[in-house]
């Protein structure tokens, strides 16, 4: 993080911040409700939120997949809306949580269009992109799975090629929709651990969707926890991992976190 | 510490044994970087070779000697078979690029002008203007034309309304909106072939088989005013509909303005298919089976299939029609008929093979 405020110290502190954001797919009911919050450039953050508390529609938003009813998104300091679409496709990537795949294209196909932000529309991408796009498979252990079509690949594989789609944007900011829901242990952690380089060494911001609270603590920066659209708690991990908090975000009174070696472990029931 | 101690291993490792490696193996390799030359080239071949075969072949072989000598042969070749070589090619291209594209666009492999209704209501739509007399040229378009773009319009928005709910298009929903809409149409011009006079109604049946009849050049000229902004669209929007084939969201995201790409294909397939149904009738699955078979040999790159699906689909129609030219020794087969049955054999094949994905 020392190494990215240095880079650009005129607004060092928040990459993406929301002012006030409602969204409502049908009229007046507000599955995103008056929320605010600052995501910290260079900070891996985390959204908890049990199922339907409008988690995915809030990253939408933040990623300018959706227009909110009210409020705005700030990227860098700009209106979101503000943005052309390529420009901001080059500073902000999105992996979506289900991918279905319907043609054969090759995992290799499908990073590179990672690189489409940087390409002018009427030109293949270069071989510097292909490069790019293989080294982006390869960061997440995916290098394998290059000539293999998507439509044979398990979950967790389709996982780390859309992963890695969005590391071949090169973007300042990754929003990913529970990425590792279709993975195993292994690449779970892998998939933290590849995040955090990115942080360390290229000051690289992320806000990543979870159910998957053992995570959190210490790997992520920010944890913000919404209750049925609105932002109930905030703040590093050890702080919005507790009992009163998660029974409330979870609407769960069986809601424990206990602390063992280092790490903040969650479970629920008796 | 164990990060950092693992990740840039792996990382190098794994980068240059497949990054590198393939790059030196030269440019047929899957990694280098990919160009449409050798595609068109390969294409471009195609047509050359079907162009030459169709022209040759006929109700009498052509004679390249006749044709210098007998000015009944010259009329001949260049009021006929020329015309409607050039017809074929026409009519072949529009419908193989929007296959491509409509396929790219719906993510569906089953999706083409004939399945989602798009040639019926353009057929219900040149229908109505054919009853309703011929002559008229609105700006040097028939009228025709532009009654069977507003038919395949309106049939493209019901199925596209009917099928989408909220972000998602429902695959099963779309195939069956087609369908269903295919078949208010062609029950609209039953109707009217009833209530149209004799000599028209059998204007209509004969024009709705799917023929490729036309005299001198002149109908072709005003069918490329309207087709050449729809091609051009395709073209423009090629590398949108490769990054939506791979998902909505993820275009999205990518920076394709998916509002403003839905209206062009929206906007495209209705002008092309209208024009092309006007013409030459319901040519069905052209639109289904040249991308397929592009996609067999080129991958599925988008980029590629599309403008090649044009040129391929340019010479295929035009053999389909020299067959059905020629495949009788006397009088013609409808070459509707001949897209329909072979086309009709593929889908099903298609649709075997697509049980494998549960998803649709």
């Amino acid at each position: 993080m020392a190494h990215s405020s240095s880079l650009e110290p005129a607004h060092a502190d928040t990459l993406i911040e929301a002012r006030g954001l409602r969204f409502a797919y049908e009229a007046e009911l507000w599955v995103v409700d008056d929320v605010s919050l600052q995501i910290e450039r260079g900070a891996l953050a985390a959204l908890i939120g049990a199922n339907g508390s409008g988690k995915s529609t809030l990253i939408r938003l933040l990623a300018g997949l959706r227009t909110a009813n009210a409020g705005e998104v700030l990227f860098s300091g700009q209106p979101l809306k503000g943005i052309p679409r390529q420009r901001l496709a080059r500073s902000l990537a999105y992996v979506p949580q289900i991918n279905p795949m319907i043609f054969p294209f090759t995992a290799l196909e499908v990073v590179m269009t990672g690189r489409s932000p940087y390409t002018p529309r009427f030109r293949f991408e270069s071989r510097l992109d292909v490069e790019k796009a293989h080294k982006a498979l390869a960061t997440v252990d995916g290098a394998h799975l290059a000539p293999r079509p998507v439509t044979e690949l398990s979950g967790g594989e389709r996982q780390l090629v859309a992963v890695a789609r969005a590391l071949a944007q090169e973007p300042e900011c990754l929003i990913l929709d529970e990425p590792a829901a279709a993975l195993d242990l292994k690449h779970r952690t892998s998939l933290i651990r590849i995040l955090r380089q990115l942080r360390d060494r290229q000051g690289m911001t992320a806000l990543m969707v979870t159910h998957d609270l053992q995570l959190l603590d210490p790997a992520f920066d920010q944890v913000f926890a919404i209750h049925r659209g609105a932002l109930l708690a905030e703040g590093p991990p050890a702080q919005v991992l507790r009992d009163r908090v998660l029974s409330r975000v979870y609407d769960d009174p069986q809601v424990r976190a206990r602390k063992l070696e280092g790490r903040t472990f969650v479970w629920s029931g008796t | 510490m164990d990060a950092s101690r693992q990740i840039p291993k792996g990382a190098g490792s794994s980068r240059d044994s497949t990054a590198s490696t393939p790059q030196r193996h030269g440019n047929a390799s899957q990694a280098a970087a990919r160009s449409l030359t050798r595609p068109l080239i390969l294409a471009l071949l195609f047509l050359a070779a079907s162009t030459l075969v169709s022209l040759w072949v006929g109700y009498r072989l052509l004679d390249p000697s006749l044709l210098r000598e007998d000015p009944t042969a010259r009329i001949l070749f260049f009021d006929l078979r020329l015309p409607r070589v050039v017809l074929g090619g026409i009519l072949g291209a529009s419908l193989g690029a929007v296959g491509a594209c409509l396929q790219a666009f719906f993510r569906n492999p089953l999706a083409e002008p004939f399945t989602l209704g798009v040639s019926g209501g353009g057929t219900l739509g040149a229908s109505v203007a054919i009853a309703l007399g011929w002559g008229i040229n609105l700006a040097g378009v028939p009228m025709v034309f532009l009654a069977a773009f507003a038919g395949s319009a309106a049939a493209v928005l019901v199925v596209y309304w009917l099928s989408r709910t909220g972000d998602v298009v429902m695959p099963g929903t779309l195939l069956l909106a087609g369908v269903v809409v295919n078949l208010i149409a062609s029950a609209g011009v039953i109707l009217i072939q009833y209530i149209a006079d004799y000599s028209r109604a059998l204007q209509i049946l004969r024009w709705t088989i799917g023929t490729i009849d036309v005299v001198g050049f002149d109908r072709i000229w005003r069918m490329l005013i309207l087709l050449i902004p729809g091609w051009a669209i395709l073209l423009a929007i090629t590398r949108d509909l490769h990054l939506l084939a791979m998902g909505e969201e993820s275009a999205a995201s990518l920076g394709v303005n998916v509002r403003r790409c839905e209206r062009l294909v929206y906007i495209a397939s209705s002008l092309i298919v209208g024009v092309a149904v006007a013409e030459g009738g319901t040519i069905a699955f052209v639109g289904l089976i040249i991308p397929h078979a592009v996609r067999l040999v080129l991958g599925q790159d988008v980029r590629l299939v599309l403008p090649c699906s044009f040129l391929v689909g340019a010479g295929f129609l035009m053999l389909a029609d020299a067959l059905a030219r020629t495949a009788l020794t006397s009088g013609e087969l409808p070459v509707g008929a001949v897209t329909a049955v072979i086309g009709g054999i593929t889908f099903l094949g298609l649709l075997r093979r697509q049980r494998r994905f549960s998803a649709i």
